[in-house]
């Protein structure tokens, strides 16, 4: 264990953890704008509806992410039609394929985790707000949602946590993220110990950020609301998802 | 695509074997971890705390390439000259320490679930520390542990392809040289993703009837 590669290697990689940076915000943001809609089909009455949603979470959640970011990065290439398309551009570089394949994983467990928090929503909040008169979307978006949001919020930390890591495969498809910038320092000067432990402080310091940050806006959004229908929200989701 | 088929069943093979392993060893690692953390001594507890904390805050590719490099570069200052650390061992042990740890987590968890007075009648009937643990709070542990068990499992299946990465001949691998060598990468993948759709429906089903044949009649969990 040499100290002096061990603190170049922090220097360098934290300049890295820009591209993780940035391949994460972008994948989450987008998961997150696809997956509200989604989450409200996926907890509706209509059985078709649901099921088409369950069929696409289902399969995004059960195979590895690194199959699908290679079946996007290398797979598309294979189908003519995109190939000409004027998409080919973004579609053949890594990046943009790393950033499609994560958002739509991301989705696909956003989806899941919110749909979880709506349908734990006490009832008769939902009923008394259509008894004031207030539209479906009015209900969804001033009733149900807010609610189900701080719900779900510690399960979303978990995910945004998930996602910071997976960005990590991002490695596999050349790019030069965090553990990309990693294994070409490794193979260039073969200190295996010093350069991944470097690594793992820069992402156990991004994970502390995340962490932090989420605890703020927990406590924020906690401020905001009835007490009363906090500890019902909460009291009704643990009864579904254990 | 015909000659390929042998070789998935292989790379489902392997892959299956090294989730078994890394899952059996990776649970002891955790039941131990839930223990140290619930122990009453400091130093355990702490080891515990720094064990999860650091493994749940690192991708799990990394933990494979520093075991996979590491080990290699630890052998070979062991041993004199250049010896590579095969990448089934370095898989079995990476993906054990990143099972351990978050299976210490649901233990923990579900463990303090019980309530206090199972342990209090336990050692007032007599039975010693160790047949308080594996005859009255394991049996009971189980059944919370089992929802949140499952989801693991299904993630050290799908974590398994990452050590395809260090070479380790799994169906994602297969995947890989037969994408490659058949210019074929969309069958190839799709192919892959069946098979590991297939091995997580199989452990959901599989759990949902375990945790059906456990549970208590008559009690809502």
């Amino acid at each position: 264990m040499q100290i002096d590669i061990f603190l170049q290697s922090i220097v360098t990689l934290a300049n890295a953890a820009f591209l993780t940076i940035a391949l994460t915000v972008p994948s989450l943001v987008i998961g997150f704008v696809i997956s509200v809609p989604l989450a409200f089909m996926r907890a509706s009455d209509s059985r078709y509806l649901s099921s088409a949603i369950l069929a696409y979470t289902y399969v995004v959640r059960g195979t590895p992410l690194l199959v699908q970011l290679f079946l996007i990065y290398y797979g598309l290439g294979q189908i003519d039609v995109i190939r000409h398309s004027p998409l080919w551009v973004l579609l053949r570089d890594p990046f943009w394929c790393a950033l499609l394949a994560f958002s739509l994983n991301s989705a696909a467990y956003t989806t899941e985790l919110f749909r979880g928090a709506i349908q734990a929503v006490p009832r008769g909040l939902v009923e008394a707000a259509e008894a004031v008169g207030m539209s479906r979307l009015q209900q969804a978006r001033l009733i149900t949602f807010p609610i189900a949001f701080r719900a779900a919020l510690p399960s979303y930390t978990n995910e945004v946590i998930g996602l910071l890591k997976a960005s990590s495969l991002a490695s596999t498809v050349t790019l030069l993220e965090i553990t990309g910038v990693a294994r070409r320092l490794v193979s260039e000067t073969f200190a295996p110990y010093e350069i991944f432990l470097a690594a793992g402080v820069i992402y156990l310091a991004l994970t502390y950020l995340v962490t932090s940050v989420f605890r703020l806006l927990e406590r924020h959004l906690a401020g905001a609301e009835p007490k009363v229908a906090r500890e019902t929200a909460m009291l009704s989701l643990r009864r579904i998802s254990p | 695509m015909n000659g390929f088929a042998i070789q998935f069943l292989h790379g489902l093979c392997m892959t299956v074997l090294v989730a078994a392993i890394s899952g059996v060893l990776g649970t002891a690692v955790g039941l131990a971890g839930a223990a140290s953390k619930l122990s009453a001594y400091r130093i355990p507890m702490w080891l515990a705390e720094v064990y999860t904390t650091v493994i749940r805050g690192v991708p799990e590719l990394l933990v494979i390439l520093l075991i996979y490099f590491g080990g290699t570069a630890a052998i070979t200052f062991a041993i004199g000259r250049y010896v590579e650390i095969s990448a089934l061992s370095a898989g079995v042990i990476a993906l054990t320490v990143i099972f351990g740890a978050y299976s210490t987590e649901i233990f923990r968890g579900a463990i303090l679930s019980i309530p206090r007075g199972q342990w209090e009648a336990a050692s007032s009937i007599g039975l010693k520390s160790w047949q308080i643990w594996l005859l009255v709070i394991l049996p009971q542990m189980v059944r919370v542990a089992l929802p949140a068990f499952c989801n693991l499992w299904i993630s050290l299946l799908k974590d398994t392809a990452l050590i395809s990465v260090v070479g380790l001949t799994d169906i994602m691998r297969v995947a890989f040289v037969g994408a490659g060598s058949m210019r074929a990468p969309l069958t190839f993948y799709l192919a892959a993703s069946a098979l590991y759709l297939l091995l997580t429906s199989v452990s959901l089903l599989a759990f949902r009837r375990l945790e059906q044949y456990i549970a208590v009649p008559g009690q809502l969990r």
